[in-house]
């Protein structure tokens, strides 16, 4: 029994299938409700790019104020594909023609604006996903402009969402555990020193943007396949922040904070509902104290391991051994 | 030809209003290296307290713009003393997002308190704000010249202040070297609320010039041309105090021009693009020297 | 696995948290619920309606309200985003039980919820939804999706014809706005009609909500020759174009929709601007209708401003939704819809109107045209 539980990914593998299980379980039973399940597709959303600009800001040291730019991407390039082929393996197609889609042009944009630095790179970022929006207000013909696209066929289910959201997680916590993950996490402590011991730093900042973009690619198409209706606006500069604010909550550089913080984020929306008239300004007021508070994020650049989980468990039961 | 001039007339007195809000943020980012989001939300309070003192003091134009900028200094001093002070060693993303969250707060709370109609300035119809000239087949209002002449007279007496009195230097020394300028015996904390001071009240003039030049104001003016106008910091060299204003009047000129000659449609594309452009060709700005790392 | 078991306890602690609150339906009151843009970009049309529809409850349920039961209503704001408003529904609907949903006001974040009512078969009725496909396409009508104001094409085909014959205009610009639907919509529908009637298009330009500065496109089209303008948007924009029109000169008609309907447009654009200036919409304060004498007196009693478009709208909504509930057989979701749809003269302030088997109301139209900012013509405009 003790041997098996010390083989890492088996682990990971059980609790996977545990969480997948317990969900699923509660949904045919009618715990989660209906309005939940929707809850828990805009959280798994969150998480995707929360986790994928992770990999860009928090992780490689890029500030990217753009995400919501290449998720509209994923978004349209799986609608227009749905809605020409409404079966489930349309659906499949256009996650992943989504995701490329976006990836291409986070490559497209990476490779001459990651060359600028901190808030310069920001705002370059903020100016592209501002251009890809009136883009699509403007190809009439393709994305029916303003007006939106309208009966995008549903497909979005748990177990879809989740596979989403666990392949998403495992691919970028693997890819951050490589060398190649190592080597970005060494140009955001220091670009130069980083350069000096050969590391190619374009080729790593453009990788980790192409990646992130694809992840945000994939994280638009889920969402084209669950809310029915997509329209440009709303892929705009507040999205993009509203991802951010996920990171920074969560910790730059802890893809398990991201988690929790976009959890955290949907539980305090989902409890300030009723209060409809001032929950914004809850919400805003919220975000200043925590930061305030907290300013490295919830985790800060720790990550919520099965170990750490493991001693906090032992602590609870075995006080006074620690 | 007469057209194009009245098309530059245009892009003037849209580009002073960028210059006005930009002088803000590239003088709060010049000092600590912020982006302050909530500034273009200070602009829009400063629009709001105009159009109190207009529509119920029934003040003028000029006591309604002195009242407008003295609480939006206090507005600004406030913001930084409550959300920015306790992070002044935090990473510097901590402070973004906050300044996301302050933003946010005056937005939803001024919402919340004056509801999220817009509201309209009084209409002017009589004296000297009237009036507008005509020179062959172009208009020239007074409220344009008003805008122009106020923005510079503000722009002036800014630039007198930083490169001329003690607290300009001290803003200088700051912006070059906190640890060092405290060293010095200058008071870093003072100088950094005098930064915000100094801007919010920009901004709110840039407010009250705005609503009695389109009359309309509403709780979200502040977002795009907030961004607009740090689009036109950087454009011009973030930190730069000439660069913003030749920035605002860029921006504000090729919004115009866009409209004027291509297809309006595509003018906040336009924009950023050329941002982009800038920025990769000369990745400090129009006019930010290109400093170089020391390792 | 001690751990293991922790974290299975934790999970389930955390489900029952969420799952725990559902309210037992009270059999003395009929629950509906408000899903609407209260806070973000578009709030203004959504608290504006929320008031009259708040309005409407309010006199309702002071008389008694429905067949001996009061009317409970939930409201939820949508933040003016459509994912938000899709997850409202769903709750108002499976967790809240409500029998009908009002709103969301934009089409877009209307069509973001019509698929979660039908799948619950709850009706969802919006006040100020227009865009064409809103409650019908290609596969037919939408069964549960109803809605009480005009459609785009009906009035931009409405106001080209105005132009045409009661203007006798030939040569137009359109000024819209490109960034909502609603401007899209009537542009096109206002163009193709324009054409058809033997009219020319001579420019067409185009803006953003929230823009403040139109001199660029004035300036552009100022010397162009045309003989009326037509601006497909809403107030806050539509009465700065107004203004800064008139004051370069342009002094040609010009011609709008049910946008145009608000106390602000005046405010705005100011009252030498606001003549020559034409748009359609539901009702005509002008014709001293006891009706929408009362909900002007009322709703200003209330609120303390004067209604605009999205206040009536909101208000004979509310009106609406609950005279098909009273003629409902019973308190369902599909029993609503059955009475929605055999709705016939309903006496709105927006006009009467019966439902059409595309869940859209036939009602009339009329041309308002103003002199100094006041409504001065009333024209009663066929289709």
């Amino acid at each position: 029994m003790k041997k098996i539980f010390e083989n890492d990914g088996l682990k990971k593998l059980i609790l996977l299938i545990l969480i997948f299980g317990i969900v699923q379980l509660l949904i045919t039973t009618g715990i989660i409700s209906p309005y939940l399940q929707e809850t828990l597709v805009t959280l798994c959303i969150n998480i995707i790019l929360a986790v994928s600009l992770n990999l860009i800001t928090g992780f490689t040291g890029q500030l990217s104020l753009g995400h919501a730019g290449f998720m509209s991407i994923g978004a349209y390039t799986c609608a227009l594909i749905t809605l020409n082929m409404p079966t489930t393996t349309g659906f499949i197609l256009g996650v992943l023609a989504g995701a490329v889609t976006a990836a291409l042009f986070g490559f497209l944009v990476g490779l001459p604006t990651l060359r600028l630095k901190g808030d310069y790179l920001a705002i370059a970022t903020l100016g592209m996903a501002e251009i890809i929006k009136v883009i699509f207000i403007n190809l009439d013909s393709i994305t029916n402009g303003a007006a939106g696209l309208n009966n995008i066929p549903q497909f979005v289910t748990w177990p879809w969402m989740f596979l989403f959201t666990a392949g998403t997680i495992l691919i970028i916590t693997n890819l951050l555990n490589s060398s190649h993950g190592r080597a970005c996490i060494s140009i955001r402590e220091d670009e130069i020193a980083s350069e000096a011991m050969g590391i190619n730093t374009t080729k790593y900042k453009v990788a980790a943007f192409t990646i992130g973009a694809f992840f945000a690619g994939i994280a638009g198409a889920l969402y084209a396949s669950n809310f029915y209706f997509i329209e440009p606006n709303q892929f705009g500069f507040l999205k993009s922040i509203d991802v951010l604010v996920i990171v920074v909550f969560g910790g730059m550089g802890s893809i398990s904070g991201s988690v929790i913080a976009a959890t955290a984020l949907a539980v305090i929306s989902t409890l300030l509902q009723s209060f409809s008239e001032v929950r914004m300004i809850l919400y805003a007021v919220l975000l200043v104290i925590i930061m305030i508070f907290r300013p490295q994020g919830l985790m800060g650049s720790k990550e919520l391991s099965l170990s750490v989980l493991g001693r906090l468990g032992n602590s609870d039961s075995k006080k006074g051994r620690v | 030809m007469e057209q194009f001039l009245q098309q530059i007339i245009n892009g003037i007195s849209l580009g002073s209003i960028y210059a006005l809000i930009a002088l803000g943020y590239t003088m709060v980012y010049g000092i600590i290296n912020l982006i302050n989001f909530a500034h273009g939300d200070v602009y829009m309070i400063g629009a709001y307290i105009g159009y109190y003192c207009m529509t119920f003091l029934k003040l003028g134009f000029l006591p309604s713009l002195v009242i407008a900028m003295v609480i939006c200094t206090l507005l600004g001093i406030a913001i930084e003393k409550i959300a920015y002070k306790p992070l002044r060693n935090s990473p510097r993303i901590a402070v973004l997002i906050t300044a996301i969250g302050v933003s946010l707060f005056i937005e939803y709370a001024t919402m919340f308190i004056v509801s999220a109609n817009v509201r309209s300035y009084p209409q002017i119809t009589e004296g000297l704000l009237a009036q507008s000239f005509k020179v062959g087949n172009i208009t020239i209002t007074a409220q344009q010249v008003i805008i122009l002449v106020v923005t510079v007279i503000l722009m002036v007496l800014l630039q007198f202040i930083v490169k001329k009195t003690r607290i300009g230097k001290a803003m200088r020394a700051v912006s070059l070297d906190k640890d060092a300028a405290e060293l010095m015996g200058i008071n870093v904390n003072t100088t950094i609320s005098f930064t915000f001071a100094l801007g919010s009240a920009l901004a709110g003039a840039a407010g009250v010039l705005v609503g009695l030049y389109y009359s309309s104001i509403n709780p979200f003016m502040g977002v795009m041309p907030g961004l607009k106008a740090f689009v036109a910091a950087v454009f011009g060299g973030i930190g730069i105090i000439p660069g913003a204003m030749v920035g605002g009047y860029c921006i504000g000129m090729v919004e115009v021009l866009v409209s004027g000659y291509g297809n309006s449609k595509f003018r906040d594309a336009v924009v950023f693009a050329i941002l982009i452009l800038i920025l990769i060709v000369k990745p400090a700005g129009l006019f930010g020297k290109n400093t170089r790392e020391k390792v | 696995m001690k751990k293991v078991l922790s974290l299975t306890l934790v999970l389930v602690l955390i489900s029952t948290l969420f799952a725990g609150c559902s309210g037992a339906a009270n059999s003395n009151e009929i629950r509906i619920g408000i899903n609407y843009e209260l806070t973000g970009k578009i709030a203004t049309y959504g608290q504006s309606s929320v008031e009259g529809i708040e309005l409407a409850l309010e006199q309702i349920n002071a008389a008694g309200g429905v067949n001996g039961k009061l009317i409970k209503a939930t409201k939820y704001d949508n933040k003016s985003d459509n994912a938000e408003a899709t997850t409202l529904t769903t709750k108002l609907i499976t967790k809240d039980k409500v029998i009908t949903v009002l709103g969301p006001a934009t089409s877009g974040a209307f069509k973001s919820t019509i698929p979660v009512a039908i799948k619950n078969k709850v009706p969802v009725i919006s006040g100020s939804a227009t865009a064409d496909d809103v409650t019908v396409d290609k596969n037919g009508v939408k069964e549960y999706a109803f809605r009480i104001c005009f459609n785009d094409s009906y009035q931009g085909t409405a106001m080209a014809n105005f132009a045409l014959n009661n203007l006798s205009k030939k040569k137009a610009v359109v000024i819209m706005d490109s960034s909502s639907d609603y401007g899209k919509g009537l542009a096109e529908n206002f163009v193709t009609t324009f054409i058809a009637g033997g009219g020319e298009v001579v420019a067409q330009e185009a803006y953003v909500a929230g823009d403040k500065d139109f001199n660029a496109i004035i300036t552009k089209i100022k010397d162009k020759d045309f003989d009326v303008i037509f601006i497909p948007g809403y107030y806050e924009e539509a009465g700065l174009i107004i203004k800064q029109a008139r004051t370069q000169g342009i002094d040609v008609p010009i011609l709008g929709a049910d946008g145009f309907d608000s106390p602000v447009l005046l405010e705005l654009a100011g009252p030498e601007a606001l003549n020559n200036v034409y748009y359609s919409n539901h009702y005509s304060s002008l014709d001293q209708d006891p009706k929408v004498v009362k909900f002007i007196q009322d709703f200003k009693a209330k609120y303390n401003k004067e209604p605009d478009a999205f206040a009536a709208l909101g208000y004979d909504l509310a009106m609406f939704a609950v005279d098909a509930i009273s003629r409902a057989k019973e308190l369902t979701g599909p029993a609503v819809k059955e009475a929605l749809e055999a709705t016939e003269n309903f006496e709105g302030i927006t006009g009467s109107f019966s439902v059409d088997e595309f869940h859209n109301p036939v009602k009339a139209i009329v041309v308002i045209g103003l002199e100094n900012g006041v409504p001065a013509t009333s024209i009663k405009a066929g289709q």
